[in-house]
């Protein structure tokens, strides 16, 4: 370099990421910020392309060829851990075959900075990196914060239609999941049972004993229907003391019918309440729903409400199957007194 | 998965084929939900069901549904955005095609929790490369051909793009550039704001 030194001072305040490389290839001087990344094994003295891999243009093993790419972007990766990947442009030099590379950490500059313990001071005052170091930052503060309240509103999203479609009382799915539900399988084409749980004699018990009593039954209630049945299926409260029970894939009859013969034997054992005993029981009506018959939901809740009707009839205490003859009996076709006329599209 | 994909897959199904489309995609994925927030993260097992269920949905083939969906991101004024922001990648196609290494340090930089499957640009001899993809979903190589082929025309440039198959979680598309200087391209203006 003809100890040109001021050159090589303007170059080390201007483009502290340098270097300077003879026509061999050999590094002859690095800017002060590009020294800082190889502290203990210094540079200079050493092969460009020995401490740089040219990443891309690719083929390029000599000195000669890399001058041939003057003025086009470089880029590089230091091959001895850290690894990182800068951009670089090639200026033929002043003197005979002599080249500046001028380099950049580009977007490996955040984990550089880190790695490298740099600071300000090591980057040229008109260089833009800590402007864009103070973006990252700023743009990642705002971003987590923007994401803590994502996921905060999620929550209460989620905690809020877990409410909506939860009855309070007994902690069951309501009517309007139970719609949802019913939508669903009938979506999918999925085979279930389909339950009609009304309580005999509720009405009773809140009259008598109260209406404490009468939620009490009700927690009960509750519990024993989900105890009675699988995980899978689904026990809604869809009305005072109606319930309904949806069973995917409830292929087995006689599954369906031990199920509600278990409910029903549980339910018509005595509730002690506070020294009291509530007595109720169950009555039952099942309709089966077949995705390929082209019965509708609504038809098929009218079925299992035509074979509850049946089951009050014959006595309450009592679990029907609907079959199309129970439709004979004009008694079956409407609620016994006392049922409220279920409200449903 | 996170939002800003599941959302793409969304865009892309109602602004092609309408809101009627995508909900009736949601109901056969069974997803309980109509819309994806952006910048939520959802479980990576949605995704491929929410693809699988558009392409019921559309009658189309996975993968052509897939090379669409690339296609869309590049090009629908909605997404704008997004092809400005590959279109800073590079002056030319060839040096955009480099860049690519680098899209999801640079995704990741932006969105933090923003993953995108790595790809690597092989360089077989001039105007010949091959991008080898991570697939965590199938069909991502389509993806990148979607793009690829309408930027190719974006930077007005005439490529060939081959899907050379997959296997082992990666896919690998294969590209030869005809002619770089074939049509004039869509102009790109570094300093137009993003509307």
């Amino acid at each position: 370099m003809n100890g040109d030194d001021n050159l090589l001072q303007m170059l080390d305040v201007l483009c502290p990421m340098h270097v300077v490389v003879s026509s061999t290839g050999h590094v002859l001087h690095a800017g002060p910020t590009l020294r800082k990344l190889r502290p203990d094994t210094p540079i200079e003295g050493r092969r460009f392309l020995e401490v740089f891999d040219l990443k891309r243009p690719r083929g390029v093993s000599d000195m000669k060829k890399l001058r041939t790419l003057a003025g086009s972007k470089l880029h590089l990766q230091l091959r001895n851990d850290p690894k990182t990947e800068v951009k670089g442009i090639l200026v033929p030099g002043p003197d005979d075959g002599t080249s500046i590379i001028n380099l950049s950490f580009g977007i490996s500059v955040v984990d550089a900075v880190s790695d490298y313990a740099l600071t300000s001071a090591d980057f040229a005052a008109t260089d833009l990196t800590i402007e864009m170091l103070y973006l990252v930052e700023a743009k990642s503060a705002a971003m987590e914060a923007s994401r803590t309240l994502n996921l905060r509103l999620q929550g209460a999203k989620i905690a809020a239609e877990e409410q909506a479609f939860t009855d309070t009382l007994t902690g069951l799915k309501n009517r309007r999941a139970m719609d949802h539900i019913l939508d669903r399988h009938a979506a999918w084409g999925t085979q279930f049972g389909l339950m009609q749980v009304d309580l005999d004699w509720f009405k009773a018990v809140n009259d008598t004993l109260g209406h404490a009593a009468g939620d009490h039954v009700l927690q009960t209630v509750a519990r024993v229907m989900v105890e009675e049945t699988r995980e899978n299926d689904t026990v809604a409260r869809v009305g005072g003391d109606e319930f309904v029970i949806v069973l995917p894939n409830a292929h087995d009859r006689a599954a369906l019918r031990s199920i509600g013969e278990r409910i029903i034997s549980r339910l018509s054992r005595p509730m002690p309440f506070q020294g009291q005993e509530c007595r109720i029981s169950a009555s039952i009506g099942v309709a089966i729903y077949d995705p390929g018959a082209g019965v509708s939901i609504a038809d098929l809740m009218d079925d299992a409400d035509v074979a509850l009707y049946a089951s009050k009839h014959r006595g309450r205490a009592q679990q029907t199957f609907y079959t199309p003859d129970l439709r004979a009996s004009s008694e079956n076709l409407a609620p016994p007194t006392g049922r409220a006329e279920p409200k449903r599209a | 998965m996170h939002g800003l994909i599941n959302r793409a897959i969304q865009g892309f199904v109602t602004d092609s084929y309408g809101a009627d489309k995508w909900v009736e995609a949601a109901r056969v994925a069974d997803l309980d939900f109509v819309e994806f927030e952006a910048m939520l993260v959802y479980d990576d097992a949605v995704t491929p069901r929410v693809l699988d269920a558009v392409s019921t949905v559309l009658g189309r083939p996975r993968n052509d549904i897939m090379e669409d969906i690339g296609t869309y991101l590049v090009s629908h004024p909605n997404v704008e955005a997004l092809r400005r922001l590959l279109r800073f990648g590079g002056v030319t196609f060839v040096e955009f095609l480099h860049s690519l290494d680098d899209l999801p340090d640079r995704a990741r930089l932006a969105v933090a929790d923003l993953h995108l499957p790595r790809i690597e640009l092989r360089d077989h001899a001039p105007g010949r490369f091959s991008l080898v993809c991570e697939s965590p979903i199938e069909g991502y190589g389509h993806v990148m051909m979607g793009i690829l082929r309408t930027l190719a025309d974006d930077y007005g440039v005439l490529a060939l793009l081959d899907h050379q198959g997959s296997g082992g979680g990666i896919e690998t598309v294969s590209i030869s550039l005809i002619e770089t200087e074939f049509a004039e391209g869509r102009v790109f203006d570094l300093g137009a704001r993003a509307t």
